[in-house]
């Protein structure tokens, strides 16, 4: 991995949006979004279906480009057009998408590398490499340990929980600075979810940052550094950790909810 | 640093230990096939397939089909098809032809026969990949065009090219190695060994395979689609252009429809090969032994003293339990519905 300047370790802010709006035509998905995260946070992402999380995660991580804002980061302002998902990956952000982040059919070791091959000089990949790191990811980072899985298995065998994991030990090996879970734990077992819980801790724990959508707010109230509230495109709540309770977060999100309603209707 | 995740209850047939080594060979049940065949045929017609001769006489006719199915196996493995390679024979060829004839230069006609199926290609996969016309409705359109631009300039006339008999590049691309192996064997052969590490080795292989199976999941993890799916069809048309130039030299001939009946043999090779339509997966191996099957029925059926008229409909029951067998063996899920489903039919 290089050390270059751009993804040195001399910043405040691993990610710093300013302004960002963008339209899909009349739909305005994202309106004045301001949002800053520290180096070693936890933010918790919220609101309700069509919110515009999603649409902010992809705007971050250079699936899409915004119709007009900025964007900074490690405190550098990103040149738009220059800025892909692959630029971001170079600049160690990583994200697990619910279901979208592996191929299927492929094999686990293809997954693992798929966009940052290690290949020799004429582009062909050095499998036997990508297969030993894939196990030792398997073993080492994520504890796979006799349960028939190796760097040959198929992603279409595994379980729900497995596939997170996964994912999880791609951004690991690939040393992120920043790491986007996107719903990680939906349609899992309980007892999967608690490790998906586990991992997103470690990543405190390991210095880095970590933006956190979840549906379910037990979960994210009692992990995150801080919780950000989306709704029709806008952040309309930025709360710290200890500043609501579950209770004073659920109602004031039901609240919000009505009065979305209220103005729908009026 | 590690999160545990031990153990969870595996679905079942996860389990590749159950399975003996040797199924992992790839394309080995088209392998069987194809032995099984031609043992049928070495015990209907002895006479013939006891001989030399009709196996070589395969290597000259299959490699021109050989070389588009491995083309077309790359472009299914990315969930997109190409229909268009007929016209790549007729249009290709006839760029051959004209540089051959008008302008006494083959080694010229050789590479204008290869842009032309890159321009082909081209055309192709910027209608494809940057404007989304879905590939089986476009190559059909670009299928008729590229045909009829054919036609047109060569003034539907056949162009005979007997002077290039013994030359070099006859020799190079028709000629016989040590006095009796086809030449073009060669080259299909090899290109098949080169194409089989560029699918399943290089970078722009896995790229075609994960676009195949998933283009979201191909575009979050930092692919260019649209620049991938262009480089895809591009190559296809350089091989139906390669594929032109084999034909070409080897009828010493040229003609505007040399392109047609090569349409659903090729495509049949691929598929009965085990190549999967819905993208994601496929095997250069499986191709290689479905085009040779393809190419061998024909002359085996009549071999065995079995009227011409029963090849077609032999073709197609071959097709059809090839894909299904391919079918079945990927999804066992599948199998075992079946059989539910006959157990329940059996009961009154």
């Amino acid at each position: 991995m290089d050390k270059q300047s751009d993804t040195g370790s001399d910043y405040a802010h691993i990610v710093r949006a300013e302004g960002i709006s963008l339209s899909y035509g009349k739909i305005r998905a994202l309106q004045g979004i301001n949002l800053a995260i520290g180096r070693n946070e936890i933010v918790g992402l919220i609101g309700d279906n069509g919110a515009g999380k999603s649409t902010l995660i992809k705007v971050l991580t250079g699936v899409v480009r915004p119709t007009s804002g900025k964007l900074y980061i490690r405190d550098k302002p990103v040149d738009w057009t220059h800025y892909s998902v692959r630029e971001a990956h170079r600049l160690r952000f990583e994200t697990v998408y619910q279901e979208k982040s592996l191929g299927e059919k492929q094999p686990l070791w293809r997954n693992i590398f798929v966009g940052r091959q290690i290949t020799n000089r004429f582009g062909f990949i050095k499998v036997a490499e990508e297969r030993r790191i894939a196990n030792d990811i398997l073993k080492r980072q994520l504890g796979f340990r006799g349960v028939g899985i190796d760097a040959d298995s198929t992603i279409s065998k595994l379980s729900g929980g497995e596939r997170q994991g996964i994912a999880i030990g791609r951004a690991m090996h690939f040393d992120s600075d920043l790491i986007i879970l996107d719903e990680p734990t939906v349609a899992l077992a309980i007892s999967e979810v608690r490790k998906v819980l586990d991992f997103v801790r470690s990543i405190k724990n390991s210095g880095r940052a970590c933006i956190y959508i979840e549906h379910n707010l037990a979960h994210v109230h009692a992990l995150a550094d801080r919780l950000i509230v989306l709704d029709r495109g806008r952040i309309v709540a930025d709360i710290k950790s200890g500043e609501m309770t579950l209770e004073e977060l659920t109602k004031f999100l039901i609240d919000l909810q009505k009065s979305g309603h209220a103005a729908g209707i009026g | 640093m590690s999160t545990h995740l031990s153990s969870p209850p595996s679905p079942a047939g996860r389990r590749t230990a159950s399975w003996p080594q040797i199924t992992q060979v790839e394309g080995l049940p088209i392998i069987l096939v194809f032995l099984v065949l031609v043992g049928l045929f070495i015990v209907t017609a002895p006479e013939v397939f006891l001989h030399w001769p009709i196996y070589l006489s395969f290597l000259t006719t299959v490699p021109p089909m050989l070389v588009l199915a491995i083309g077309l196996t790359l472009v299914v493995a990315a969930g997109e098809i190409d229909l268009s390679f007929p016209s790549t024979l007729a249009f290709s060829g006839f760029l051959f032809s004209v540089c051959e004839s008008s302008l006494g230069n083959p080694w010229l006609g050789l590479i204008a026969a290869l842009a032309g199926g890159a321009l082909i290609g081209l055309v192709n996969g910027l209608l494809v990949a940057c404007i989304g016309v879905p590939s089986i409705i476009i190559t059909i359109g670009t299928q008729f065009f590229w045909a009829g631009a054919a036609s047109i300039l060569s003034g539907g006339q056949s162009d005979a090219l007997q002077e290039l008999d013994g030359s070099a590049i006859y020799d190079v691309f028709a000629g016989n190695l040590f006095g009796f192996l086809p030449m073009q064997s060669l080259w299909a052969v090899g290109l098949a060994v080169f194409m089989w590490f560029i699918l399943n080795r290089h970078r722009f292989g896995e790229h075609i395979l994960f676009i195949g199976d998933n283009r979201q999941v191909a575009r979050v993890a930092g692919i260019n689609v649209m620049r991938e799916t262009v480089k895809l069809f591009v190559l296809m048309g350089v091989l139906g252009g390669f594929a032109a130039v084999l034909l070409t030299v080897e009828n010493l001939n040229y003609f505007s429809t040399q392109g047609q009946g090569y349409l659903l043999p090729a495509l049949a090779g691929v598929f009965i090969g085990g190549t999967s339509v819905f993208g994601g997966t496929a095997t250069i191996v499986g191709t290689f032994f479905g085009t040779f099957i393809i190419g061998m029925l024909e002359a085996g059926i009549v071999a065995t003293g079995i009227a011409g008229f029963w090849v077609q409909a032999i073709e197609g029951i071959v097709f059809v339990a090839a894909v299904t067998l391919h079918l079945l063996m990927e999804s066992p899920g599948k199998l075992r519905q079946l059989r539910a489903l006959a157990g329940l039919g059996g009961r009154p």
